[in-house]
């Protein structure tokens, strides 16, 4: 794996591979994640999506994509630590699978570059019937939020959580926000954003790095580069001295139980351990215990945003059950602060995060999100390096780092009128 | 074992039946580290009437006995296999159960463990009472997911509720109190013999390993592999035109069914869903004139979608997305199936949506865990899914329009809607 500068602001990774039957083709804007520009971005990827100048439409782009052999172009906007990527995902069948001489690489990329670069635009501005429509759609889609209840709360949480740091915004924005969005002001945010933001670029297939670089910058050449190259810094607060309770009331049947949590520690590969055996892995103590042994629950778990440094814990209940269960998910992290584990769950944790690292390497998309995602925020460590990482880390290193985790906020979502 | 090549997709399969009827099949995939053994069973939540002995069992049956085989007298296999660095995991749905695991080191002892685990019953009355907590909120979580919600409901739509493609396959929370240690030895008893599963193994793995592994876990006697046999209500008419409830959704959802012939097998089956697959794609995929259409109009967003499915039983073609005027959308679906079987599809068009939908079939051949499904599908509906680039070949152009002709027309039709409530409650205030 090479990742290596191509033009200013503008970085390649290459992952050669001869495993898979598809390849993956990406090329993504990196943006410091702010409630101003997150609906801005997001809208801007719709938008483009809607047609480049050479296929101006859904039909003749669509028509292109599957005349590459159905090959995908998804649009994509992820949050990543406090930093907003956004672009698209080619994926196309392997060129070793097609008839005789088919080439894809070349007119994918193509494609990929003319997306940004040469868009559908009407009198030379971004077409005003695209962006009108978009963003409908898009605050459309933001509203959906509230239809799945489980990543409803979990969003929620991050938002109260959170509140006035950039890791409270939402991935793609605000509804209100992308309504008030004219055609001249994403436009102008467009041209913007086109020349200052950096471009991460992402390749893993059979193609060998020339060909993949000669097809990449050809299909780039026209990007404007301006402005300076910037990092973009996570902001980490400590948790409050009492943890603060959100309910919130909407139509649910189950209750959602979401408890966020800080940890004050920097030691990454420690806290990996902590989360994973707390209630980072279908084998931890949440699991075990919430679910298992006092059947609260059908899911309790327990994620770690390593890039902010948090922790959060999610159960379904029955709503009666909100004070046993945060009980128990308080209790068994004490658990993890007082060492209280068994030598088979440190090294079932281990062997989980072990195996998870080894398996993202058969996944050409799980590559792409991890190297990308690690890129954003300016990290560069391999799959390998995080595991060997975690051998070095001693019972005493995941006491402290467990010891530095406290909460900030429990949030529950309850059905309408199921007080107390 | 036999050993199968597949020069158009690049694969290597062996294959062979043991003599207790148990298939195993081994795809290679030499250059992965990941590697994993999926064990599937012919028996799902649609399964309620087929019981063996002492009559129907109730709806939930085969997905509570899919929670309760984890257990051993040795403790519990999921926490066991994840301590030793496989995932296990295991689903249930209308016509299959199937556990499986995911690992890099140890796969043989994995898969030991597997084999035995799902072979073995150990239904303690006290653990069997503890689940059903657990799937209780496991139900109640889907319930409040709308899409479950409108599936559920065109599926009684379409075949009436008490249909086995209509019942939920956890079963309702009334339902799952019913279910007892004896109910899930019945359902083991009946169904959990090699000659009703398949064993895939995707990866790294020696055949004849793999194999010698199930020959000395599973037991020598074969039992019989399951029939299905139902009525489903005739002349492929829905048993109601529509249903609509009302829950906290952002927008209206709709999706609509058309009831298809069902009952085929083998690769005439694996030929219908490719058929299938393209007539959607056609009508309504994301390079069709109608899909433009709607979406430049601002009738439809990026959520339009559906398939075609087919069960034991059960066929039928859906369609459904976020839109504000549902009648509308259904209206112009099925004008345009109508169009589009009487006029033709154009020669272009269909040559497109060929190479869109075969590159499309390639693409899933990076994932183990869709190759081991197709593959245990494939066996127990009696095709080999690895045919599917010379099945292929074989679907013309007239086929697809005349499924879209026969199958995609408004008697056919039923529709299944989630409305945003209107009881205008207020939020509480404490």
């Amino acid at each position: 794996m090479t990742r290596q500068r191509l033009l200013p602001n503008v970085y390649f990774t290459y992952l050669p591979s001869e495993k898979f039957k598809t390849g993956c083709l990406s090329a993504q804007l990196v943006a410091p994640l702010r409630r101003e520009t997150a609906g801005l971005n997001a809208l801007l990827v719709n938008v483009l999506s809607r047609g480049t100048a050479e296929y101006p439409d859904m039909a003749a782009l669509s028509r292109r994509l599957d005349m590459l052999y159905g090959a995908g172009l998804e649009p994509t906007v992820r949050k990543r630590g406090e930093a907003q990527l956004f672009g698209f995902v080619a994926s196309f069948v392997d060129e070793r699978f097609l008839p005789e001489g088919e080439r894809l690489l070349e007119p994918v990329a193509d494609l990929l570059g003319e997306m940004f670069c040469h868009p559908a635009t009407r009198n030379g501005r971004l077409d005003w019937d695209y962006v009108r429509s978009e963003r409908e759609n898009l605050a459309d889609f933001i509203r959906a939020d509230v239809n799945d209840k489980d990543s409803y709360a979990a969003l929620r949480l991050i938002e109260e959580m959170c509140a006035g740091e950039p890791y409270g915004v939402r991935r793609m924005g605000r509804a209100e926000d992308v309504e008030k969005i004219s055609p001249q002001r994403l436009d102008r945010h467009y041209r913007k954003v086109l020349g200052e933001a950096r471009l991460e670029l992402f390749y893993c297939g059979s193609a060998r790095l020339e060909r993949v670089r000669g097809a990449l910058e050809r299909a780039f050449a026209a990007l404007p580069r301006k402005g300076p190259e910037t990092d973009i810094p996570t902001v980490y607060r400590e948790a409050p001295a009492e943890p603060r309770t959100v309910v919130e009331e909407r139509d649910v049947g189950q209750g959602k139980l979401c408890v966020g949590f800080r940890a004050g520690s920097r030691d990454v590969p420690a806290l990996r351990l902590v989360n994973a055996l707390f209630g980072g892995t279908d084998n931890s103590k949440l699991f075990r215990n919430v679910r298992e042994r006092l059947s609260l629950c059908y899911y309790a778990d327990s994620t770690y945003h390593r890039r902010k440094g948090l922790l959060t814990a999610a159960a379904g209940i029955d709503p009666e059950q909100f004070q046993p269960a945060l009980d128990e998910i308080m209790a068994q992290l004490e658990a993890v602060r007082r060492g209280d584990w068994e030598d088979w769950e440190l090294e079932s944790a281990r062997n989980i995060l072990r195996s998870g690292l080894r398996v993202m390497e058969d996944s050409a998309r799980a590559m792409e999100d991890f190297c990308l995602g690690q890129a954003a925020v300016g990290g560069h460590e391999t799959p390998a390096e995080i595991a060997r990482s975690l051998e070095a880390v001693t019972r005493e290193r995941i006491m402290d780092a467990a010891a530095s985790v406290r909460p900030d906020t429990v949030y529950f979502l309850r059905g309408r009128g199921e007080d107390r | 074992m036999r050993e199968l090549a597949y020069p158009r997709l690049g694969e290597q399969v062996w294959r062979e039946r043991l003599p207790n009827g148990l298939e195993v099949i081994v795809v290679r995939k030499p250059y992965h580290a990941k590697r994993c053994a999926f064990l599937a069973v012919n028996y799902g939540g649609m399964d309620v009437r087929a019981a063996a002995e002492g009559g129907p069992v109730p709806a939930g049956a085969a997905h509570y006995l899919e929670h309760k085989m984890f257990d051993t007298e040795d403790g519990n296999m999921f926490q066991e296999m994840s301590t030793a660095g496989a995932a296990p995991n295991a689903f249930t749905s209308e016509n299959m159960t199937a556990y499986h695991f995911e690992c890099t080191d140890r796969f043989y002892e994995h898969l030991e463990r597997l084999l035995r685990f799902v072979s073995v019953p150990w239904f303690p009355q006290e653990s069997v009472d503890r689940e059903r907590g657990i799937i209780a909120q496991e139900i109640r979580m889907t319930e409040d997911d709308p899409d479950w919600r409108a599936y559920q409901q065109l599926m009684a739509c379409l075949y009436g509720p008490d249909h086995p493609a209509a019942l939920p396959v956890a079963g309702t929370e009334d339902s799952i109190r019913a279910i007892t240690p004896e109910v899930l030895h019945r359902c083991h008893r009946a169904f959990y013999v090699p000659a009703n599963m398949a064993l895939v193994c995707v990866g790294d793995v020696e055949p004849e390993r793999a194999a010698d592994i199930a020959r000395s876990v599973l037991p020598p006697e074969g039992g019989t592999a399951l029939r299905r046999e139902w009525e489903s209500p005739p002349g492929l008419l829905p048993v109601r035109r529509e249903a609509r409830l009302e829950m906290e959704v952002s927008m209206p959802m709709f999706l609509a069914g058309f009831r298809c012939p069902a009952g085929l097998a083998g690769e005439a089956l694996l030929r219908r869903s490719i058929v299938g697959d393209l007539a959607c794609d056609a009508l309504f995929g994301e390079s069709s004139p109608l899909y433009h259409r709607l979406y430049a109009a601002g009738l439809i967003n990026s959520s339009l979608g559906g398939g075609f499915d087919q069960l034991p039983g059960a066929s039928q073609l859906y369609v459904g997305g976020d839109a504000r005027d549902p009648e509308r959308v259904l209206g112009e679906i099925t004008a345009e199936a109508r169009r589009l079987g009487e006029e033709g599809i154009p020669e272009d068009f269909f040559d497109q949506l060929r190479r869109a939908d075969y590159g499309g079939m390639l693409r899933t051949l990076d994932s183990f865990g869709s190759i081991a499904e197709n593959m245990a599908e494939g066996y127990f509906e009696g095709y080999d899914y690895y045919r599917f680039p010379e099945v292929f070949d074989t679907v013309t152009k007239a086929d697809v329009e005349a499924f879209l002709r026969e199958n995609v027309t408004p008697e056919r039709a039923a529709v299944s809607l989630v409305l945003p409530e209107t009881g205008g409650q207020r939020d509480k205030e404490d």
